[in-house]
């Protein structure tokens, strides 16, 4: 019998601790089976976040390390002058990413480094309890607006792939979901082309993926896929911004 | 006890204040004597003003940091000499740059050379920016702290690739200056 | 040994760490310590390196990290509000057991405060100044000459102890020039084979050869994590018995006893030869390592001596403190000191020494 779907050797076998319904699993999944069928497990190093994502080196079978909160595309730029051939890579949420860590991202990009972000942006602070995030959705509740976020008193939400394509030194930049099964495939593309970039040093590559949380949008799996593409989507486009003709 | 020379230059940024310590500094180092240069550093730096201090040596060298009591002190410009001149130990020596400096020193128990740095410069080596130089010349000459002949082997090693033909101008440029 | 050259302090520290081994540094503008980034940007790339110039300190640091996890030979500068603001990662550092060199060239504090030197960062260095149960070793050199072997033995001592080293030196010693003679130029492991021959537990890739590193510095389960800084603690503890550094300057017959460090100690150095010409009999012990603090060095401290004197550039007395605490009350400890950039002379030393003892 030839197996048609197997268990990729780029996961290891343990049990995720993410919620019921969250996308992280898929995201974990997506990164390690392009690395395994670019037979590049061997090679790779991975940043983690700090944030539900911190652990993901239990699960991803490559080397890892963690990162200080938001110090991510930092930590990269040092390994990836260690090991310039490296496939290297950082794995951040939106906590991470577009809060505490603006400015490490910002300026991975403007120094062009050679590596990839993925972006996981779910609209919330997850491992702490659900508070407001900086890309949390106007009128989405957070445990520190309970209102439900108020452009009077707490601004309006970042767009992170449209401030990251602003800057030159980012070559690749688009945004996926993984809400559908065309959604994933999609979106494994994205992370193909994103280690292609790398690999051609062509310069830097973000790949924003609009994930749930259904536990903090207090939500089921399913009302918070719908969730995502009725309110998120309208707001963050799911679409390429930049991609170098070489890819 | 130590034989300790402690020296104080001062001027605008620029009139190679810092660069005449450093001569003095290689010199010293050269002739195997001990020696610290310590320079006046940020915004100072920014406002316009310089200034550094050598210790030189034949024994270690314990505090690099000299605030008075200065055994020579060479003043490029009118601002130092007000600011620095109690400072001088008596019986010390003060070089004036009397190109630029239009006041009179006010101590009586100090020795005091009058240099014209800008005019020997021009007039002599045709070259205004050999000045400093012609500073560092009378500054060694005067105080015989470190030799004049050891000064052919320090601008070999300061002046060097583009520059090096900058050397037979500043050697001359020691000597330029007649009391 | 290389032959005698006339250097700058903090470009003679960039020399000597290339010197070292260290071909990673990663830095950002502060003053008293711009020399440091600015020859490295110049050289890095010509010893086979990488030099980035930061965004920020944060940025610096964590740079650091990621290029000392996967196994080079990594140097940081800074001054102190920059240190300051790299805490949290130098505390992270420690937890993953990832060595780095860290020069501290300090400066007034607190908050952005003045850019002369100063050592009031001694309590920062030597005591942790970010969060949990770690130590950083630090070394104080008086010289640029031994600020640059300091720094070469550093690295070493970071391998060693897997843990971040600072060698803490001042303002002074940053900008000033000495003669110094340049230690041997080493070679650095770099490619991914040569780092796991020598750093196994570096990220460079399992190469589907062994079991993938995880460095992790979370620990949900606190008992875990009550074992696991069991399973490093001993390194400090070795730390402590051997590494412990100082010199004694003129201590057999000494009634009063100096202790100071770093620039300071030179100007002490001094004041001790002024005060011994008027007849009061003056030694010193010089910490070379603030933390171990060389407390062995006070065990040996005998009848002769009266009184003992903290000479630091700091206002409340940090050098003091760890003074008083080794010696457990057994003489009085003063305080001579100035703060905020302000530097000691000999002369200044001398006269407050005479109040102290109150000799006229």
């Amino acid at each position: 019998m030839k197996p048609v779907f197997e268990y990729t050797k780029g996961m290891r076998e343990k049990e995720l601790h993410y919620c019921p319904g969250c996308t992280h699993g898929i995201a974990h999944r997506l990164i390690m089976e392009v690395l395994d069928e670019r037979g590049q497990l061997g090679d790779a190093i991975g940043v983690s976040p700090v944030g539900c994502s911190i652990v993901a080196h239990q699960y991803m079978n490559i080397d890892m390390l963690e990162s200080p909160h938001g110090r991510a595309p930092a930590v990269a730029s040092g390994i990836k002058r260690v090991h310039p051939d490296a496939p290297v890579f950082t794995y951040q949420g939106d906590g991470d990413l577009a809060s505490i860590g603006t400015a490490e991202i910002i300026h991975a990009a403007e120094r062009s480094e050679k590596f990839c972000t993925f972006f996981i942006n779910n609209a919330i602070y997850g491992m702490t309890g659900g508070q407001m995030a900086p890309t949390t959705l106007v009128g989405q509740k957070a445990t520190t607006c309970v209102d439900g976020r108020d452009p009077k008193k707490q601004g309006f939400p970042l767009r992170m792939s449209e401030i990251i394509s602003q800057i030159d030194g980012a070559v690749y930049v688009e945004r996926v979901t993984v809400t559908t099964p065309g959604d994933v495939r999609k979106a494994k593309k994205a992370i193909e082309r994103a280690f292609d970039v790398q690999e051609k040093k062509l310069g830097f590559a973000f790949v924003e993926i609009l994930s749930t949380c259904p536990t903090n949008w207090g939500l089921t799996p399913t009302d918070a896929i719908k969730w995502l593409r009725e309110n998120m989507i309208p707001y963050y486009p799911v679409k390429q911004f930049k991609c170098p003709e070489e890819v | 006890m130590s034989d300790v020379k402690k020296i104080l230059i001062a001027g605008f940024g620029g009139q190679g204040v810092l660069l005449i310590g450093q001569m003095l500094s290689y010199a010293a180092m050269y002739e195997d004597k001990e020696v610290t240069w310590m320079p006046s550093y940020g915004p100072e730096m920014r406002g316009g003003v310089a200034n550094c201090t050598v210790n030189i040596s034949s024994s270690p060298i314990a505090s690099p940091v000299v605030t008075k009591d200065f055994d020579v002190l060479i003043v490029m410009n009118g601002p130092s000499l007000e600011k620095f001149e109690k400072d001088l130990k008596p019986g010390g020596d003060l070089f004036i740059n009397t190109s630029i400096v239009d006041i009179e020193p006010t101590r009586s128990d100090i020795n005091i050379y009058r240099v014209d740095c800008n005019e020997v410069a021009e007039s002599k080596i045709g070259n205004a920016k050999t000045a400093n130089m012609v500073m560092l010349g009378a500054i060694i000459r005067k105080t015989g702290v470190v030799s004049l002949a050891i000064m052919e082997k320090v601008f070999n090693k300061v002046f060097t690739g583009k520059k090096a033909k900058l050397i037979p101008a500043n050697l001359q440029a020691l000597e330029a200056w007649d009391e | 040994m290389s032959e005698k050259q006339l250097l700058k302090g903090n470009e003679a520290f960039a020399k000597a760490a290339i010197n070292a081994g260290c071909r990673y540094y990663f830095g950002y503008p502060i003053t008293p310590q711009n020399e440091v980034p600015e020859y490295m940007s110049r050289e890095l790339a010509n010893a086979g390196g990488a030099f980035i110039q930061a965004g920020s300190e944060l940025e610096a640091v964590n740079m650091a990290y990621g290029a000392a996890a996967s196994g080079g030979r990594v140097l940081l500068s800074s001054s102190s509000p920059g240190i300051a603001l790299m805490q949290e990662s130098i505390s992270l550092l420690s937890s993953v057991e990832v060595p780095i060199v860290l020069i501290n060239v300090m400066r007034g504090g607190p908050g952005i405060g003045s850019i002369q030197a100063s050592q009031a960062d001694y309590e920062q260095v030597t005591k942790g100044g970010g969060n949990g149960d770690y130590h950083t070793i630090v070394f104080a050199p008086s010289s640029i000459q031994e600020a640059c072997d300091m720094i070469y033995h550093a690295f070493d001592v970071a391998d060693e102890y897997r843990n971040p080293v600072i060698v803490c030196a001042d303002g002074t010693i940053g900008q000033m020039m000495e003669p110094v003679a340049l230690p041997e130029a080493k070679e650095a492991a770099m490619g991914d084979e040569a780092i796991a021959a020598v750093k196994p537990w570096a990220l460079t890739g399992h190469k589907n050869k062994r079991e993938r590193h995880a460095m992790n510095s979370v620990w949900l389960q606190q008992d875990l994590l009550e074992n696991y800084i069991d399973e490093y603690w001993p390194k400090y503890e070795k730390a402590e018995r051997e590494l412990q550094d100082w010199e004694e300057v003129m201590l057999d017959d000494a009634e009063v006893v100096f202790v100071a460090y770093g620039s300071t100690s030179r100007v002490a150095k001094e004041a001790i030869q002024a005060l011994r010409a008027e007849g009061i009999k003056v030694g010193m012990i010089r910490p070379k390592t603030l933390w171990p603090f060389p407390a062995k060095a006070f065990e040996k401290l005998g009848d002769n001596v009266k009184h003992v004197i903290s000479v630091e550039l700091s206002k409340g007395g940090q050098l003091m403190h760890d003074v008083k605490y080794v010696l457990g009350g057994k003489y009085p400890v003063s305080l001579i000191n100035r703060y905020g950039g302000m530097l000691l002379d000999p002369d200044e030393v001398v006269a407050r020494t005479k109040e102290i003892l109150e000799v006229k």
